[in-house]
C-alpha cells in the first residue's frame, strides 16, 4: 500500500521547511500528498444576530481566501514538482482537525512545522505541535 | 387603553421638548402620523375582557392559548425533545464538513443574548411586585409552555428563510408567513402577505419599544439608583446617557464598528453567568428559607391574598412578564434562529426549546426567588421601580452587587439593543425596501429613541414597549396556526430518523 501524508500549513510562506519535508517524502514514497490549511474556529462562540447572519457568506470568503493565498501556490508548485497532490480547507481546532482530515483520507503521516512559540505562549494556549501529537491516530512528524 | 395613550402622549410630549427636532416639527408630523395608528394598536392589543374583576388582555390569552395548542399538538415537545435538543446544542450530530458555518450553539446563544435582559431582571420584579411571589408559579409555566411556542416559531423559520444573493441569510415571521402560506393556495398567498406586513410593522415598533427604549429607561433608572438616587447628579440627565448610549449604538449599526458588538456578545453570556451565579449564592445563603419561598409561590399562585384581581391578577402579571421576557410566541427568536447551518428545520426548534427554559424558568425563577427570600418585594412598592426592586433585593445580601448588576444591566440592554436593531432593520427594510436611504432612516430612528427612552418614565415605555411586542404575536401565531401542519411532517420525519438511529453522530473529537 502506497503511504498518503499530510502536511499542515500557516501560510504559504512561513511553513516552508515542513512543505520541503513533505515534498522530499512525498516523492521518494511516491506518496499522494494532501496540503491543508484550517482555519481556527469552535462551534461553541458567542456572536451577533448579525454575523450569524453573515457567516454563510464569510465562510465561503475565507475558504476561498485561503485557497487563493495558501494552498494554490504550494499545490501548484508541488504539482510542477511532479507531485500528486489536493489541497484541503476546512474550518475548526487545528490539531483536532487535521487529524480528523488525515482520517478521512486514510493519511499514515501527518507533517507540520515546528513554529517558535515562547514558553509561555506554549504553556498558556498549548501548541498546535504536541496538541497533534497527543491526539492524532497516525504518525505525527514535526519539522523543526 | 387609556394607560396607552396617556403613554403616547407623554411620548409626544417629550418628542416635542427636545428643541432640536421641535423647530422642524417633526414631533406634530411624527403625532400626527402615528397617533391613529398607534391607537388603534394598542386598542387592538390591550383590548380587554373582564374576568373575575380583572380586565384580562385578548392578547396574553391569545399567547397562552397558542402555547397549550402547540403543547399539545406536538404531543408535549417541549419535554420530548428536551434530551436532544441538549445533544444538538453540545455539537453531537455537528456535521464535520460544515465546519465554519453558524451552529446550533452559536445561534442558541445569540437568541439568548437578545433576550435575557432587562425582562428577567426588571420584568420579574414588576410581576413579583404586583402579583405576589404566586406570580412566578405562573411565569414559570407560561415559560413551559412558551418553549413550544419557540419550537413551532423557529421551526419555521429555519424552513423558509432566505439566502440573499450576497449570500447572507436572513429568516423570520415576514418569510415564514409570505412563503409558507403561499404554498396553501392564492388566497393564503394573499393572508400571508397581509400578515407579514403587518408583523413588520408591529416588528419595527417592538425594536423601538422594548428592544430600545425599555431597555435603555431601565439600565439608565440603575445607574441613578447606584449612584445615588434621587440626588444622584445623573438623576435629571437621561437624555446624556440616552446621547451617550446613542451614540455606542450608532457605532455599531451606522458606523460600522463591529467590534463594540462583537465584544459585548461575548461579554453578555459571562455577565449571564455571574448574575445567575450571584442568584444562586443568595438563594443559598438563605437556605433556610428556600422552603417557605416556594411555598409562597405555590400558595400565592392560588390564593392571592391582596393582590389587585386575585388569583386572575396573579395569573395576569406572571405570564405578562413571562411573555415580555422569553418573546414566545412574539416571532423575534424566529429572526435570530434563522441563520443555523442544517438540512433538517426542525432540529433549531428543539434547539430553541431551550430559549424560554434558559431565560424564564431558570433565570427568572431565580430572580423571583432572590426578591422573595430577601423580602425586598412589598405589594405597596411603586411598580415603576423595575430594575431598582431586584437591585435592592441583590444588595441586601451582597452590598456591593448593585454595581455589578448595574454593569450587566447596561451591557444586557446595549446587546439586546443591538439584536432588535437587527430585527427591526429587517421588518423596516421588508415593508420599506432595502437601499441606503430607508437603512439609515431607521437607523437613525432606532438612535433617536434610545435617547426618548432614557428620559422618560417607567410607566409610560412599558406600555408602549408592551404594545408593540405583543402586537407581534397576532400576525405571528395565526400564520403558525395555519403552518402547523408543516411542522408536524418535519418533526414526524426527524424524530422517525432519530429513533430509528439514522442521523449521523459526530465523532467525538
Amino acid at each position: 500500500m502506497s503511504s498518503v501524508l499530510m502536511v499542515g500549513v500557516d501560510c504559504s510562506a512561513c511553513s516552508n521547511r515542513a512543505i520541503e519535508y513533505a515534498e522530499r517524502h512525498a516523492k521518494r514514497a511516491n506518496a499522494h500528498l494532501y496540503v491543508t490549511h484550517v482555519i481556527e474556529w469552535s462551534q461553541f462562540t458567542f456572536s451577533t444576530v448579525e454575523e450569524n447572519a453573515e457567516r454563510h457568506k464569510h465562510r465561503d470568503e475565507e475558504i476561498q481566501r485561503a485557497h487563493t493565498e495558501v494552498i494554490d501556490p504550494i499545490v501548484s508548485r508541488l504539482k510542477d514538482a511532479g507531485i500528486e497532490v489536493t489541497g484541503l480547507v476546512r474550518h475548526g481546532h487545528v490539531a483536532e482537525t487535521l487529524n480528523a482530515l488525515a482520517g478521512e483520507h486514510e493519511v499514515t503521516n501527518i507533517i507540520i512545522g515546528r513554529q517558535g512559540t515562547s514558553m509561555l505562549k506554549a504553556h498558556v494556549f498549548g501548541s498546535v505541535g504536541s496538541r497533534l501529537v497527543q491526539v492524532a491516530d497516525c504518525a505525527v512528524t514535526v519539522v523543526p | 387603553m387609556s394607560k396607552f395613550r396617556a403613554g403616547f402622549a407623554t411620548l409626544v410630549g417629550l418628542l416635542s421638548s427636545f428643541s432640536v427636532f421641535a423647530d422642524v416639527g417633526i414631533d406634530e408630523k411624527i403625532n400626527l402620523a402615528v397617533k391613529p395608528f398607534a391607537d388603534a394598536v394598542a386598542g387592538f392589543v390591550f383590548s380587554s375582557f373582564t374576568v373575575g374583576g380583572v380586565g384580562i388582555p385578548f392578547v396574553l390569552v391569545w399567547l397562552i392559548v397558542a402555547a397549550t395548542i402547540f403543547t399539545f399538538y406536538f404531543k408535549f415537545i417541549n419535554i420530548r425533545a428536551f434530551k436532544h435538543g441538549f445533544e444538538l446544542v453540545r455539537g453531537d450530530y455537528h456535521d464535520p464538513e460544515a465546519a465554519g458555518e453558524v451552529t446550533h450553539f452559536q445561534a442558541l446563544a445569540t437568541a439568548l443574548s437578545g433576550t435575557v435582559g432587562l425582562g428577567n431582571i426588571a420584568g420579574v420584579a414588576i410581576a413579583v411586585s404586583l402579583g405576589g411571589p404566586g406570580a412566578t408559579f405562573w411565569m414559570i409555566l407560561a415559560g413551559f409552555l412558551g418553549m413550544s411556542s419557540k419550537f413551532t416559531e423557529c421551526t419555521l423559520g429555519v424552513k423558509y428563510r432566505d439566502e440573499m444573493p450576497d449570500g447572507t441569510v436572513s429568516g423570520g415571521p415576514m418569510y415564514y408567513l409570505t412563503k409558507g402560506l403561499a404554498e396553501k393556495g392564492a388566497g393564503f398567498a394573499k393572508l400571508g402577505k397581509v400578515l407579514a406586513v403587518m408583523f413588520a410593522i408591529f416588528c419595527v415598533g417592538g425594536a423601538f419599544g422594548g428592544g430600545n427604549m425599555f431597555q435603555a429607561n431601565q439600565s439608565f433608572a440603575q445607574l441613578v439608583n447606584v449612584t445615588g438616587g434621587e440626588t444622584s447628579w445623573l438623576a435629571d440627565k437621561g437624555w446624556l446617557f440616552g446621547l451617550i448610549v446613542a451614540s455606542l449604538v450608532g457605532l455599531v449599526i451606522m458606523g460600522g464598528i463591529k467590534g463594540i458588538a462583537r465584544v459585548t456578545s461575548k461579554i453578555v453570556p459571562f455577565m449571564a453567568v455571574i448574575y445567575v451565579f450571584a442568584g444562586l449564592v443568595i438563594i443559598l445563603m438563605h437556605f433556610s428559607e428556600v422552603p417557605s419561598a416556594f411555598a409562597a409561590i405555590w400558595n400565592g399562585a392560588f390564593t392571592a391574598e391582596g393582590v389587585s384581581g386575585g388569583v386572575i391578577g396573579v395569573l395576569f402579571q406572571g405570564f405578562k412578564r413571562a411573555a415580555f421576557s422569553n418573546e414566545a410566541g412574539v416571532g423575534s427568536a424566529a429572526i435570530a434562529h434563522s441563520a443555523v447551518q442544517t438540512s433538517r428545520p426542525v432540529t433549531e426548534g428543539f434547539v430553541a426549546l431551550y430559549e424560554p427554559f434558559v431565560d424564564t424558568i431558570v433565570v427568572c425563577t431565580i430572580t423571583a426567588l432572590v426578591i422573595i427570600i430577601t423580602g425586598t418585594w412589598d405589594p405597596s412598592v411603586d411598580p415603576s421601580a423595575g430594575v431598582q426592586l431586584t437591585s435592592d433585593a441583590f444588595g441586601s445580601t451582597i452590598s456591593w452587587f448593585p454595581w455589578v448588576l448595574t454593569v450587566a444591566v447596561v451591557l444586557f440592554a446595549f446587546s439586546t439593543m443591538i439584536s432588535w436593531s437587527y430585527y427591526g432593520l429587517k421588518a423596516w427594510t421588508f415593508l420599506f425596501g432595502n437601499n441606503k436611504v430607508t437603512d439609515a432612516t431607521f437607523k437613525l430612528l432606532f438612535m433617536f429613541f434610545v435617547v426618548v427612552g432614557s428620559s422618560m418614565q417607567l410607566g409610560s415605555v412599558i406600555d408602549f414597549s408592551d404594545a408593540m411586542i405583543f402586537a407581534m404575536a397576532f400576525p405571528n401565531l395565526l400564520g403558525c396556526y395555519f403552518l402547523l401542519p408543516v411542522v408536524k411532517k418535519e418533526l414526524n420525519e426527524y424524530w422517525a430518523d432519530y429513533k430509528a438511529g439514522r442521523l449521523v453522530k459526530a465523532k467525538a473529537t
